[in-house]
């Protein structure tokens, strides 16, 4: 936890716009250390999309940088791996395929034939998708797709794993699962992870190091939150800890005491108690109208 | 062979048994009465009608077939069909026996057989219309489907080339087929010809015609890929080549299918009208002869003629629909 492994200096984007520049992100400064899991958490619209896809390379920073390992950051690459909303599988690939077409690429001449079979089999059971090498995308359930997205992540050995609203599509049972075999991979790869959410225990769960951002436009990081919950974490026996109750609390002030629900113009002074995020594990239908919003405004 | 195949299908229930029953239920037949009925009641009704009203439209050449007419002339065209076969296979065999004998003569004599110099019958000439929209089509998907994915790749390049699409796809086939006419006699010089120049014409008449639709639709789907997959390939750091192999192609395979079958239905519609034109012995060469031959039959024998080609574009479709559901991972 020394050098910082991915750090983002005086991070600035701007998008062209018919009615002139927008500026979606002013000063993002962020240091990540290895092995960390870090959350980036507030509300539609505030760029945390934005944050991500620079780190990956899909954008580039008007102002600023990233630095990955002392290299700065200027394309995508398959040491930056993305796991994607909506899994983002090829649909004409089966299971099996879709994590080849990584690994193939990615391990073109370091593996031989066998070892990346074994490879891709273990990425594949390393998320419990061993039963379905054969199926495509459009015959297995949301989750399984998005763990198939995860195993083709991890299976690229990235250094970093970025995250794009992971669980949001998925519906409250199916992503609490999904957060445990995420842990649990996490813990036993160590690897570094950036996550986008919109659910605050998700991110308390989850995370190293809860990292909150202001609103859009001009959004930029307002706080930082250390969790350090002991791990293995337990999410049925963390539910009473005071300390998780705490972190939880901290986060809910900051998004909806000092950052006011972004849409609302007038000050709206009350936090909002129907607010679904609150509620933990919400609907599905709330959850995906705030993750379809969020992916316009990115857009 | 037929013993044996007997002998398994009485130890075992035979499988097409079951599929038999299975099809044969109650319910299955009323299904199956109702997807047939109807478009039965609808023929029968459409040939009653044209049976009707056929006698009372008059022309110079007698009144107009009725269907009973068209049956009968399609009959008398397979006779002449088989006539003609038999006569071929005559003109052949009387030729290889008098080969045989200046054979038995002088074994180092020089022999040929002739082939038969007879006109094509009807059904030739569906087959030469089929190799030539064949040719025509393939030409098209050859030229069509990877300059589609190169517009449908480069939006500046697919901004240069859109008006020239637009103003070359409406463009019907009989202005296009003179100047092809005079390129092709021009061009296409030789001694010993592969081909036809009225095949050739015909052939790159259906290919100027019928690429837009495939051209189109392949750019359209190349470039409404999955921007989430695009993003993939970019974090993969695919090559060029691979990206477009594994990711734009496969993607976009539906929608080119989709074009190649709106293709093929316009370059069969094409190639009558090219054939007219250009004498390329096909359908379209027989209903033009039979026009100017103007005989009490000729309008008995188009329609025969009318109704093949319609059959016979509904079965293209039809295969195409097949390979598309082989080919296409979204059906």
């Amino acid at each position: 936890m020394s050098k910082s492994h991915l750090e983002l200096t005086g991070v600035d984007m701007a998008f062209d716009t018919p009615s002139g520049a927008f500026l979606a992100l002013d000063n993002v400064n962020l240091k990540i250390s290895k092995g960390e899991f870090v959350s980036l958490i507030g509300h539609s619209g505030c760029g945390k999309s934005t944050v991500l896809n620079i780190v990956a390379g899909l954008l580039q920073a008007t102002r600023g940088g990233c630095v990955l390992d002392g290299q700065e950051v200027n394309t995508p690459g398959p040491e930056r791996a993305v796991v994607f909303q909506n899994h983002a599988l090829m649909p004409w690939l089966t299971v099996y395929e879709n994590v080849a077409l990584a690994v193939n690429q990615v391990f073109k001449k370091s593996m031989g034939k066998r070892e990346k079979r074994a490879w891709i089999e273990h990425n594949l059971a390393l998320v419990n998708m061993q039963h379905a090498l054969n199926k495509r995308p459009g015959e297995i359930s949301g989750g399984m797709a998005q763990r198939v997205g995860i195993a083709r992540a991890l299976a690229m050995k990235p250094s970093v794993l970025l995250m794009d609203e992971p669980f949001g599509a998925l519906d409250a049972l199916t992503r609490a699962h999904l957060q445990d075999s995420l842990m649990a991979i996490q813990q036993e790869l160590n690897s570094t992870v950036i996550m986008i959410t919109h659910d605050v225990d998700e991110a308390v769960l989850l995370s190293d190091r809860i990292v909150m951002m202001t609103n859009g436009p001009a959004a930029s990081v307002g706080e930082e939150l250390a969790i350090t919950l002991p791990r293995p974490r337990n999410r049925v026996t963390l539910a009473d800890d005071p300390d998780y109750v705490h972190y939880r609390q901290a986060v809910l002030s900051f998004l909806y005491e000092k950052q006011t629900f972004p849409g609302r113009s007038e000050p709206e002074p009350a936090p909002l108690p129907a607010e679904p995020t609150v509620a933990g594990p919400s609907p599905e239908t709330a959850e995906d109208s705030k993750a379809s919003t969020s992916r316009e405004a990115i857009a | 062979m037929t013993t044996a195949t007997s002998s398994e299908s009485l130890k075992a229930p035979p499988r097409w048994f079951a599929a038999a029953t299975e099809r044969l239920s109650p319910r299955a037949l009323a299904r199956g009465g109702r997807n047939l009925l109807l478009p039965l009641i609808g023929i029968g009704l459409f040939l009653l009608f044209w049976q009707l009203v056929a006698p009372q439209v008059n022309t110079s050449l007698g009144s107009f077939p009725a269907p009973t007419d068209v049956w009968q002339q399609a009959g008398q065209l397979w006779q002449e069909h088989s006539d003609e076969r038999a006569r071929a296979d005559r003109f052949v065999t009387m030729q290889e026996e008098r080969n045989a004998r200046i054979l038995a003569d002088n074994p180092e004599a020089d022999v040929r057989i002739r082939p038969y110099p007879g006109a094509p019958t009807f059904f030739d000439q569906i087959g030469t219309s089929l190799v030539t929209v064949l040719c025509g089509f393939l030409l098209a998907t050859l030229i069509a489907v990877p300059l589609g994915i190169v517009v449908g790749l480069n939006r500046h390049f697919a901004a240069a080339v859109n008006p020239l699409i637009q103003v070359f796809k409406p463009v019907s086939p009989l202005a296009w087929l003179p100047l092809v006419t005079m390129v092709v006699s021009a061009t296409y010089v030789s001694d010993d010809p592969m081909f036809e120049k009225a095949f050739l014409t015909s052939m790159i008449t259906v290919t100027l015609c019928s690429l837009w639709p495939t051209l189109i639709n392949t750019s359209v789907g190349v470039a409404a890929v999955n921007p989430d997959l695009l993003n993939v390939s970019k974090v993969l750091q695919l090559s060029f080549w691979t990206h477009t192999r594994k990711v734009v192609l496969p993607s976009s395979v539906p929608m080119i299918f989709t074009g190649l079958r709106v293709s093929l239905g316009i370059a069969w519609m094409v190639l009558i009208a090219a054939e007219m034109l250009a004498q390329n012995p096909g359908l379209g060469k027989f209903v033009w002869d039979e026009f100017q031959n103007g005989s009490s039959q000729s309008l008995s024998r188009i329609m025969v003629a009318v109704l093949a080609i319609g059959f016979i574009g509904f079965l293209l479709d039809r295969i195409m629909l097949l390979i598309q559901k082989k080919v296409a991972w979204n059906e």
